[in-house]
């Protein structure tokens, strides 16, 4: 159910006021967004709270289309006056942009759409009372101080509530709600060697507190095990570098596939307009439907539907409606994310609905929705894919992540690398890095573990426009199996 | 009414130990281009407020931190009430110390002062000609210029009154050859746009790409690299927000001592005179001459040390490290006396280097010089290895001239240890850097000479 403080705003009259006066101004277009984001934030080190914050973000805007450009203002007034100036001041916007903008604006058609629509929750963090809350961060921080080695612990638990309304003078208007949470736990080893870290591989959810409580994830059971992972990895040898098998657990893969393929079939960077900033993609757009981006075991999706999705919702913030659609098909780039306008100008007919923006203050990009690697159609195991490997290594968690401008060469760390030695597991070994180029990467890929491997992890904090946006997403993944990848030693890349 | 007048009843409303009051009045108007064309463009304000309230509870003193919009008196009040509801009902945070005593700026009760898409005029008339001149001479612009204008009233329940105006701008400009493979960038950091000249920017860019006519291909490798301001200061603003005190102390990152309780303060880290600050009173790079912090990061900043004075803090002295950053509560505890190395929002570097990028180049036999680092991330907090790419433009220097444009690379290395084996530093200019400038622009960093960059891999990226 949406939340009453929100929904007793006075949001249509706003923006009635709003859309009239960009109507009676000669705006072709013209959207209103009322935005609510509530945030909190806990920080525990070594069992005692160190931070807490909860912040309010709450404003309204008002986008236009006049002459063929683009206006936007923004504010924090909700009242019927404010909204109808903020649409006047878009509108001057668009006037001043006009003479710099030789292509008119144009956006593909959406259907009207009325409606309500709430994230899948049990929980909202925020009714949580405070001692239960930092409560259950603590015992999680006292569970994992007691275990042998640990030196240090810290939890950092944020979790959000995003409210939005939309409204555009085609007719569409929606509400929404939509619920997340993140939980990091870390324990952290000092010792003659220097100190070492072992963080928690839980993922990001588009769930409520009952993520921390036992439903879709195990705390407990995981931190009960990390300081066992930390003192292995204290003990373990420097891995030897050069290229090795490389099988994949989905709390490390998601991330490759954010930022080498999520990143990558943006249309936005594809056509230039993120090329100052987050960059461009080597994935252009005369490569669509040729390009070979991977193996023929490689099926990507994009979706704003999956359940507990962090980019999952009703409607995207031009209120076209969530829908999925395949990006790249047995290895072959076959779609892209598009907004309104890309939409239009690349002749697609339709948006697919991937437009977002972090708060009122913001214009909407064009961002990512859900992109997930498909499991296999066959029950293969995580045991599986070990088996089929030699000599090579085995990568859980995430950690360090950097990939370039053309989304081509990317480097990534991970929490623990496990040695496979003839198929099975042989203790974990420590400062290694894998390094690819993202269609070598994908190109040997072999295998993708069954649905049982299939995880949905994501990120709350993944950043792209100018000014800076910041979006949370999921991609869900297998485990993977991938040949000869070339592995790095981090301790003897800096070493000298 | 004025916010001050909003800050004032909602403190004499508030009850329990202590009450800290964060009001940020904000505006800011941006343009930004692609393929010579304006495409987003908006003008945004925003008013909001952090309150930090104090409670007793059992076993000691807990926090309360709220942030929200404020459109009028009543907003602040409530935010008060709930943030003291919050602390009430929370647990006793770390380190309490007391709020910091009355101090009252004249400026105190002085209204926001606010910008507009106007400030951007002479911008947006320059991109017109830029345009019409990319477009004759075959080439794309990229770019993004934005002006903000933050007033900030902080005030405590122990009489601090406090305001400070920080207005920043930044203006980024990319011109890339068709086939989008010969790429240039430069950036400006300004504080009202007076100073830009979009003319003479184009210009400079125009030159960079020129550059670029010429394509050469390099393999991975150590080289010879001069590293351009904006290069140099990303990599020091990482090294700056690595300067926790609690950490080394507790071994936990770079700086840490040989033993636990121990950190390296004192130790040489460059065999040149290098010197780093902080320094809020920096005439062309200012930032609010007191502490303000709505929520506190661990070991970096506290909220009890709002409205607390700030000044220079000396990180780096004569190429040795100087300080680290402290709370007041973590200050105290290590022995520390005298100033609050607190870390102002800008950073300056100077290691008494007089040559400027043209004359370094001049005095290279090969080497290459970059234009700008980017998606930097950390690799090992231990040594503070890092890793990235290079972007917009890596030269090929020869015998003194630049002679090309080579592929990227991506490097893997860290700044502590850049600092050790660094050559030479030219002339400290203020800069924009370009990987963190979201969220840092004032800075004024040399170039830097190394003799052996590890550029680990070539990216087939452009």
């Amino acid at each position: 159910m949406l939340d009453e403080t929100f929904t007793g705003l006075p949001l249509a009259a706003l923006a009635d006021a709003a859309l009239s006066r960009a109507r009676e101004l000669g705006a072709s277009h013209a959207d209103v967004r009322i935005e609510r984001h509530l945030t909190g934030r806990r920080d525990v080190r070594d069992s005692r709270l160190e931070s807490s914050s909860d912040d309010t973000d709450l404003g309204i805007s008002v986008r236009v289309v006049h002459d063929g450009s683009w206006g936007f203002a923004a504010g924090i007034t909700l009242t019927t006056q404010a909204a109808a100036d903020l649409a006047a001041q878009a509108v001057l916007i668009a006037k001043v942009s006009a003479p710099l903008n030789p292509r008119p604006v144009e956006l593909a058609p959406e259907p009207v759409h009325t409606g309500e629509w709430v994230s899948s929750y049990t929980t909202n963090p925020f009714d949580v009372p405070e001692s239960d809350r930092v409560g259950r961060l603590v015992q999680l921080s006292d569970a994992l101080k007691r275990q042998s080695g640990v030196e240090h612990t810290s939890v950092a638990c944020m979790y959000v509530q995003e409210n939005k309304f939309f409204a555009n003078l085609e007719g569409t208007q929606t509400s929404q709600q939509r619920v997340r949470i993140q939980a990091d736990v870390e324990a952290v080893a000092v010792t003659d060697d220097g100190f070492f870290t072992m963080r928690t591989v839980a993922p990001p959810v588009g769930r409520g507190w009952e993520h921390l409580t036992g439903e879709g994830w195990d705390y407990d059971a995981e931190v009960a095990e990390l300081g066992t992972h930390l003192a292995e990895l204290v003990a373990a040898p420097g891995v030897e570098p050069g290229r090795k098998d490389l099988v994949i657990s989905p709390t490390n893969l998601w991330l490759t596939i954010h930022e080498s393929v999520a990143h990558g079939t943006e249309l936005d960077r594809a056509l230039g307009y993120e090329a100052a900033y987050a960059g461009t993609s080597f994935a252009t757009f005369d490569k669509l439907g040729s390009l070979a981006y991977g193996s023929p075991v490689m099926n990507v999706t994009g979706d704003r539907v999956t359940e507990h999705g962090l980019s999952t919702v009703g409607w995207d913030d031009e209120g076209v409606a969530a829908q999925s659609f395949d990006i790249i098909r047995e290895g072959t780039l076959v779609g892209y994310q598009l907004n309104r306008q890309m939409a239009q100008e690349k002749g697609f007919g339709r948006s697919n609905g991937c437009a977002f923006a972090d708060s009122a203050g913001h214009i909407p990009l064009q961002r990512m929705p859900n992109v997930s690697l498909r499991a296999s159609s066959e029950p293969t195991t995580v045991d599986d894919l070990i088996g089929a490997v030699d000599d090579g290594l085995y990568v859980v968690g995430d950690k360090s992540w950097s990939i370039d401008m053309q989304r081509y060469n990317f480097q990534f760390t991970g929490q623990r690398f496990y040695r496979i030695k003839n198929g099975r597991l042989a203790g974990q070994v420590k400062d290694a890095a894998y390094q690819a180029t993202t269609t070598d990467f994908w190109g040997s890929m072999e295998a993708v573990g069954g649905a049982s491997t299939w995880l949905l992890h994501g990120a709350f904090n993944c950043g792209k426009g100018q000014p800076g946006q910041v979006a949370a997403v999921s991609h869900g993944a297998p485990t993977a199996l991938f040949r000869q990848v070339n592995v790095l030693n981090t301790d003897q890349e800096g070493g000298r | 009414m004025s916010v001050t007048t909003w800050i004032d009843e909602a403190l004499a409303g508030a009850s329990g130990h202590g009450t800290v009051v964060i009001v940020h009045d904000s505006t800011q108007a941006n343009l930004r281009w692609a393929n010579n064309a304006l495409t987003t463009n908006g003008q945004m304000h925003a008013r909001s407020a952090s309150v930090i309230a104090l409670a007793d509870v059992e076993g000691g003193i807990a926090t309360g931190c709220l942030s929200g919009p404020v459109t009028q008196a009543s907003d602040l009040a409530d935010l008060v009430r709930r943030a003291s509801e919050l602390a009430s009902a929370s647990v006793p945070g770390e380190d309490p110390v007391d709020l910091v005593g009355a101090v009252v700026d004249a400026d105190y009760t002085a209204g926001p002062e606010p910008t507009s898409i106007e400030v951007l005029a002479d911008v947006a008339s320059g991109l017109g000609r830029a345009f019409d001149a990319a477009r004759a001479a075959d080439h794309l612009l990229f770019g993004f210029a934005e002006h903000v204008a933050t007033t900030t009233w902080l005030a405590t329940s122990t009489g601090v009154r406090r305001r400070s105006v920080n207005r920043g701008g930044t203006l980024e400009l990319n011109a890339k050859h068709p086939d989008m493979i010969g790429s240039a960038w430069v950036g400006r950091a300004t504080q009202d746009f007076t100073d830009v000249d979009l003319d003479e920017v184009h210009a400079e860019v125009v030159k960079r790409l020129g550059w670029c006519e010429t394509r050469l291909e390099l393999p991975a490798g150590p080289y010879e690299t001069i590293l351009p301001p904006s290069a140099v200061a990303d990599l020091m603003i990482y090294a700056y927000w690595t300067m926790n005190g609690r950490d080394a102390r507790e071994g936990r990152n770079v700086y840490a001592g040989p033993t636990v309780g121990q950190t390296r303060v004192g130790e040489v880290l460059s065999r040149l005179p290098v010197n780093l600050w902080s320094d809020p009173s920096e005439p062309t790079l200012p930032s609010a001459p007191f502490a303000v912090v709505a929520s506190s990061e661990p070991g970096l900043s506290s909220v009890f040390d709002n409205g607390l004075d700030v000044g220079r803090v000396d990180w780096i002295t004569e190429g040795r490290l100087a300080s680290l950053v402290e709370t007041r509560a973590e200050w105290a505890k290590s022995g520390g006396s005298g100033s609050l190395p607190f870390p102002t929002d800008n950073l300056l570097c100077d290691a008494g280097g007089d040559a400027s990028i043209d004359e370094m180049v001049a005095s290279t036999k090969r080497g290459l010089l970059l234009t700008c680092l980017w998606y930097i991330r950390e690799v090992d907090p231990q040594t503070l290895l890092l890793t990235g790419l290079t972007r917009d433009g890596v030269y090929l220097v020869e015998d003194g001239e630049v002679v090309g444009m080579v592929n990227n690379f991506r490097w893997n290395e860290s700044p502590v240890d850049l600092l050790r084996r660094a050559s030479e530093f030219g002339r400290s200019e203020v800069v924009l850097c370009r990987e963190w400038n979201d969220w840092f622009t004032k800075t004024r960093m040399p170039p830097m000479r190394v003799p052996d960059f590890a550029m680990s891999t070539v990216s087939l990226a452009y």
